[in-house]
């Protein structure tokens, strides 16, 4: 009796080893508010209707351990959650595996994937899960009477008195300065791959540079708008959204002058089960799927027919459609993020930053 | 064996009465100072295998990484392993400054090569580190590579972009075709190659290592100073106490150095940002009025009050554990031979403490110099240290070359200083406890 019921035992182990071994897919993801948004959107629902496992594990940035797995030659992740501009440079190094797009579903009406996403939402190794932006955010009850409207009124201190809170860095806050000088959207990186331009972004922060606590992690702006420290922040949508919705702060959000990104889906070279990792991708980038993921974080799906399917914030009757960075109307005065400049002028211009932040 | 040196032997040599042929033997006959070497030489192989884990760890954990990230400092062969015949090229041509067609072919071969390979990021980031903006004429090249570059290539290349022509770009390839460069340490030094080659000042709005590395070494001294003069009458209370408020007092300085170093530093930015506790107390006693709130975080200030509270126990635990040693008399008999207390204190009692003040000094300014976390959360812009832009160069920009160049310079500094540290002071002084 003892026997069988050991050998039973490790025959049931063997079984579901190997059952384990093709039906499962090992996410990496950023833990958080965010991560969360993962699991409940894309991995439960997943598990709830192809019984295959999900199994979700958390880092501070996937894209770093991804190149180290790699490099290593010991890959333990199927699919992970990076930043775009990691995909790209990722990509690049060869670290990825290619993502066919075919794979990818059709809208609710037929609509094809690759007219569906947004453009630069799917590229050779990257499949776009949702769109973040930096936004303008202020503390309403500091402005009594005429509010802020856009870029120019961060740079306002006559008008707008109070301290400001920008991300420590080049990126975004060149192109919020260039925009805030009244330099349209569509100009904004054309003018700042030239030494003029990149003198007049720096030259409007210089206008602001006294007054600025400069932040690094996100949790900060919230944080400083709610203390009073600031009365203006230039932070991550999802952020001020929270501290807002969920902890009722009276922060507003100008959506003029945002300056949106995309996270995505990325595989990486020589992931162990490419089949689940291909059938998760194709399941959470559906409309369905993404709009659900935007009722959790308010990041704006990446897929025009999603923004329809969006409903209540979880667990209140809040629309969220108008919190999404993609909402039609937070659209209009919009720069998308231009990964290929950052790439190339990253360190040239962070190294600026520095310099300028430095110096008296 | 016998030995007029050493009369020991000679008796024993003569109780043991086995003197055969002046040589000492072991029971079985072998000579004894054989015997010995061997046991010995057994005993110290023993002594090696128990300390070899420690060796191993110390040498896996620590030696390699840090001398492999120090490598990276001085070699990167981002391009020189990923274009293999333009690399070559270039070694056989030193002289040549104007590309030959098979200097163009080789650049042609090695771009379709390594954009299949899906490498070329690699080396545009290679590139893209002397000359900013040239990664992505690399990746877009490799784009249009990947279907097959016809030639002539000289033409198909142009074609492409007319910056593969540029002279400059070749100059750094060519640099970049030697996997060894000393570049990094020349941008650690604020300094770049003009396009002759010649070493010279990069463009001022460029410059900042150096600035750093002095506000580095001059915030940490500034911080020594001030750990120093809060904790050296702390650590001569703990001394001096007795036993009972002695522990208490002991408590009260562990229990912080016990608390996360986070908690520490935020709980600082609570109480001195302005609309913190300290300015809302300022204000409420009318020292200052509502609009006047004092900027005491987010700049040096910030820094230094912060990094002086986290790095105080490190100064106190030497000082108190060689104050406790010193013996009370001196001071006295100083006194009852008409000395002042402040003379008894400056030439009795302060000097004897010297080697606790060493070792407390020298801990507390070699952490402070590399010290990180708590600089990028309160230092704001003007209390940066060098470490926040190693850690720059690590996780944002992937410079590791660079990064690695910042930390060897910042090593060799504190290297030097400890050299200085010992020719002035004497290390063999340093006492920690």
């Amino acid at each position: 009796m003892k026997h069988t019921l050991i050998l039973t035992t490790a025959l049931v182990v063997v079984a579901a080893g190997a059952q384990a071994q093709d039906k499962q897919v090992d996410l990496l993801s950023w833990g958080g508010a965010y991560g969360n948004s993962h699991v409940e959107a894309y991995a439960k629902p997943f598990e709830a209707k192809t019984g295959i496992k999900v199994n979700v594990a958390d880092a501070d940035n996937p894209a770093t351990p991804i190149k180290a797995q790699v490099e290593a030659g010991n890959v333990t992740t199927d699919v992970a959650s990076v930043e775009y501009a990691d995909a790209v440079r990722l990509c690049d190094e060869g670290l990825l595996e290619e993502i066919d797009a075919s794979i990818l579903l059709p809208a609710g009406d037929g609509t094809a994937a690759a007219d569906d996403f947004i453009p630069g939402a799917v590229t050779d190794c990257f499949v776009g899960t949702d769109v973040y932006s930096m936004v303008l955010a202020y503390d309403d009850t500091k402005f009594t009477d005429a509010k802020p409207a856009g870029p120019a009124d961060f740079f306002d201190m006559a008008k707008f008195p109070g301290k400001r809170t920008m991300r420590k860095g080049a990126k975004f806050n060149l192109e919020f300065a260039l925009m805030a000088d009244g330099v349209a959207p569509d100009q904004v990186y054309e003018l700042l791959g030239t030494p003029e331009g990149v003198d007049r972004a720096f030259a409007k922060l210089d206008t602001i540079k006294k007054d600025v606590i400069w932040w690094e992690a996100g949790a900060q702006p919230p944080q400083l708008l709610a203390d009073g420290e600031v009365s203006m922040a230039f932070a991550f949508n999802g952020r001020i959204f929270n501290a807002a919705q969920g902890e009722g702060k009276p922060f507003k959000i100008v959506w003029d002058g945002q300056i949106y990104e995309m996270e995505g889906w990325v595989v990486p070279k020589g992931a162990p089960h490419p089949e689940a990792a291909k059938e998760f991708i194709a399941f959470s980038t559906a409309p369905e799927q993404q709009a659900r993921a935007a009722e959790f974080i308010s990041y704006g799906p990446p897929r025009k027919s999603a923004a329809a399917l969006v409903g209540n914030v979880e667990g209140t009757d809040v629309p969220m459609g108008p919190n999404l960075p993609t909402f039609a109307d937070n659209m209009k005065l919009a720069l998308g993020s231009n990964l290929d400049f950052w790439v190339d002028h990253d360190a040239e211009l962070q190294e600026r930053f520095n310099a300028w932040l430095a110096a008296k | 064996m016998s030995n007029p040196l050493d009369p020991h032997a000679a008796i024993v040599t003569e109780a043991a009465g086995l003197d055969q042929g002046g040589m000492l033997r072991t029971a079985d006959g072998q000579p004894l100072a054989k015997a010995l070497a061997r046991s010995s030489r057994r005993a110290r192989r023993r002594a090696f295998f128990l300390v070899l884990p420690l060796l191993a760890f110390v040498l896996l954990t620590f030696v390699l990484p840090i001398g492999q990230m120090l490598m990276r400092s001085v070699k990167n062969d981002g391009f020189s392993a990923y274009m293999p015949q333009l690399s070559a090229w270039f070694e056989a041509n030193p002289d040549v400054t104007e590309p030959d067609d098979a200097a163009w072919a080789a650049l042609a071969a090695d771009l379709e090569a390594s954009a299949k390979d899906r490498t070329i990021g690699i080396v545009g980031t290679r590139i893209n580190y002397e000359i900013p903006g040239t990664r992505s004429l690399f990746t877009s090249a490799g784009r249009k590579a990947r279907g097959g570059i016809e030639p002539p290539y000289r033409e198909a290349m142009l074609d492409m972009d007319e910056e593969w022509g540029d002279p400059k770009l070749w100059g750094v390839m060519r640099q970049a075709s030697d996997p060894y460069t000393a570049n990094f340490y020349l941008a650690a030094m604020d300094r770049t190659r003009d396009e002759a080659g010649n070493i010279v000042l990069a463009p001022e709005e460029q410059r900042i290592y150096l600035h750093l590395f002095l506000r580095t070494f001059w915030l940490s001294l500034i911080i020594t100073g001030t750990t120093f003069l809060l904790g050296f009458p702390i650590a001569h209370l703990l001394a001096t106490l007795p036993m009972r408020q002695s522990n208490l007092l002991m408590i009260l300085v562990l229990l912080p150095f016990w608390t996360s170093l986070l908690v520490r530093t935020t709980a600082w930015m609570v109480l001195l940002q302005q609309q913190g506790v300290v300015n809302d107390v300022f204000v409420w006693l009318g020292l200052i009025g509502d609009g006047q709130r004092l900027q005491m975080i987010y700049n040096q200030t910030g820094t230094i009050i912060a990094m002086t509270h986290i790095l105080l126990p490190f100064m106190i635990l030497p000082l108190y554990s060689v104050m406790r040693t010193i013996n009370p008399s001196y001071v006295r008999a100083a006194r009852s031979l008409g000395a002042t207390s402040w003379t008894a204190f400056r030439r009795i009692y302060f000097p004897q403490t010297l080697p606790g003040l060493g070792a407390g000094a020298l801990l507390v300014f070699i952490l402070a110099v590399g010290y990180y976390i708590t600089p990028a959360l309160v230092g704001g812009s003007s209390g940066q240290l060098i470490s926040n832009l190693i850690a720059m160069h690590m996780t944002q920009t992937l410079n590791w070359s660079m990064a690695a160049a910042l930390a060897a310079m910042l090593l060799g500094g504190v290297l030097i200083l400890y050299w200085v540290y010992d020719r002035l002071v004497g290390i063999d002084n340093l006492k920690l406890g």
